[in-house]
């Protein structure tokens, strides 16, 4: 009871709700981080694993990098690349985009390759050039499986961005590691509560996305 | 304990491989004696028959010295065997009061500060006046080396000439253009910025945390220029390998934290104090700094090599 209590008061304490290194502050900072790495590994894995789920050429290579890099600790990443590369944003980053690739890359993948073999021929029997396959066809049935890889690599991303804190960033992660050092718990739970609020949130508003971005035939099909 | 008996018997073993057999079971049979008739007699480890059981904290450094010592020990013709990695301060206070271990390397400062968390003793002096009448009934410190491993600002020998600094009083007058790295904790703590702030009115541009404990995260932070300012312990093997400068600190903000063996106070046997104190006349932080490089990174060694090189180097026979 004392440490909710603790936390309680931490969270409702109105000067840490003000200022540079407040709540809001911390709170925009791991959006920010969250942000940056989600954009980075859309861009990196979604054209990748539509061209391998397209051609199904290097399935097996795509599948098995992604795997492996799943199997990374980005903790471990994060102190390699601040070794290799010093102090700053880019090796957090890095380490949070290895961790978001796997999911993004191989759910846009498995959307891609599923589509139906019978749909793909019937779209070429009309006409379509390989492009026009990929675009009208493949890609609107695997938006609904890639979006689902989207949300769950934004959790995760969240959830581990706190790890920026490890070295000399922000976001609310620093809550986490400075509350370690001085053994305050309080504030230690009241910073996780608050990652998990905000991946929640997050996840809230993509699974609203999701449900937009669903062809209509697919989510009447889905009922 | 195999690691140990091997380790105290290597360079005669011949000969104790024949009385090892025998002496083991009487000190089982001893010790199962002991034992029954009183659990919390402090006799039990042997001091009385001279042998002296040195025990170490649960990190490398605290296990070289505790192999130092043994190695002393054994010089100086005493009996030694050593009982690594017993854990935090409390477990080996226990273990040396318990009477399972007879001698532990330990550090001044903490250790006034665990028996006495009040003291405001801070120098190297004024800890070693407090030490004797802080510490419970039964123990006892010998005498402090002049060996340190405590908090320290650090900086690169370039940025020590830049501004001429030796000291954190000069770095006190230029600390608005410094920018300083240490672990989070730094932040909060009476040593960290509230005491640069307090006794030498320094505040920095800004600070930076890094959560590795002053390992090579901060130092390569100092090292590349990203902080000119770190806090590091001042046995880090780095200040010698990147010639790094360690800035006095004459107001005591980090409080002095010398090597010296804790011990109880009866069971020493005769010799053994002044063969300790003897050596801990000549144990300095550079020899620290070199028996933890040696027993960290590319061909490292484990605490017993780098102990009984050392003394070998120095002297010492019979390691």
């Amino acid at each position: 009871m004392n440490l909710l209590s603790g936390m309680w008061q931490w969270l409702t304490d109105p000067t840490n709700w003000s200022g540079s290194g407040a709540i809001p502050a911390r709170a925009l900072e791991h959006m920010a981080y969250s942000g940056i790495v989600m954009v980075v590994a859309i861009v990196v894995a979604v054209p990748l694993g539509m061209l391998v789920g397209h051609t199904g050429r290097g399935s097996g290579a795509v599948i098995g990098v992604a795997g492996a890099l799943r199997a990374l600790p980005t903790l471990g990443l994060l102190t390699l690349f601040s070794l290799l590369m010093g102090l700053g944003l880019v090796p957090p980053l890095l380490a949070l985009v290895i961790l978001a690739v796997p999911p993004i890359l191989t759910a846009t993948y498995a959307g891609v390759a599923e589509v139906s073999p019978a749909v793909r021929d019937a779209a070429k029997a009309q006409g379509m050039t390989p492009t026009q396959v990929l675009t009208r066809v493949e890609v609107p049935l695997a938006l609904p499986v890639a979006m689902g890889g989207i949300r769950n690599a934004a959790l995760q991303v969240i959830a581990t961005a706190t790890v920026a804190a490890y070295i000399n960033l922000g976001g609310l992660g620093r809550y986490l590691i400075d509350g370690l050092a001085v053994r305050d718990y309080s504030r230690m739970l009241g910073s996780v509560l608050l990652v998990a609020v905000l991946a929640l949130a997050t996840d809230a508003v993509l699974a609203a996305l999701q449900r937009a971005v669903t062809s209509p035939g697919l989510r009447t099909t889905a009922h | 304990m195999k690691a140990t008996l091997q380790n105290s018997s290597r360079p005669r073993l011949s000969v104790w491989r024949r009385a090892a057999l025998p002496l083991a079971a009487v000190g089982v049979l001893t010790l199962s004696a002991c034992g029954s008739s009183d659990p919390l007699n402090g006799d039990s480890s042997g001091g009385g028959d001279g042998t002296v059981t040195v025990g170490s904290a649960d990190f490398p450094e605290s296990q070289i010295i505790a192999e130092l010592y043994a190695g002393v020990l054994r010089d100086a013709g005493i009996e030694a065997s050593t009982e690594p990695g017993i854990g935090a301060r409390e477990a080996y206070i226990g273990a040396v009061e318990d009477g399972s271990i007879d001698l532990v390397p330990d550090y001044s400062g903490n250790l006034l500060l665990y028996v006495d968390p009040e003291s405001d003793a801070a120098s190297g002096e004024e800890i070693l006046d407090a030490l004797p009448d802080a510490l419970p009934d039964g123990l006892t410190v010998l005498e402090a080396s002049e060996a340190e491993n405590k908090d320290a600002m650090v900086v690169t020998r370039q940025t020590a000439d830049e501004y001429s600094l030796t000291s954190i009083a000069d770095m006190a007058e230029v600390c608005d253009q410094l920018v300083i790295a240490g672990p989070p904790e730094f932040q909060e703590r009476a040593y960290g910025l509230p005491g640069l702030e307090s006794k030498y009115g320094c505040t920095p541009q800004s600070f930076e945390p890094i959560n590795d404990g002053g390992g090579s995260l901060t130092v390569d932070a100092l090292t590349r220029g990203d902080v000119d300012v770190a806090n590091i312990f001042t046995t880090t093997p780095a200040i010698k390998q990147q010639d790094l400068v360690v800035l006095e600190d004459p107001e005591n903000n980090f409080i002095a934290q010398q090597v010296l063996p804790l011990a109880a106070e009866d069971r020493l046997p005769d010799g053994a104090a002044d063969a300790l104190n003897e050596f801990s006349s000549k144990l300095t932080t550079r020899d620290l700094i070199e028996l933890n490089q040696s027993v960290s990174g590319d061909g490292s060694v484990n605490p017993q090599q780098a102990a009984r090189d050392w003394l070998e180097a120095n002297g010492y026979t019979d390691a």
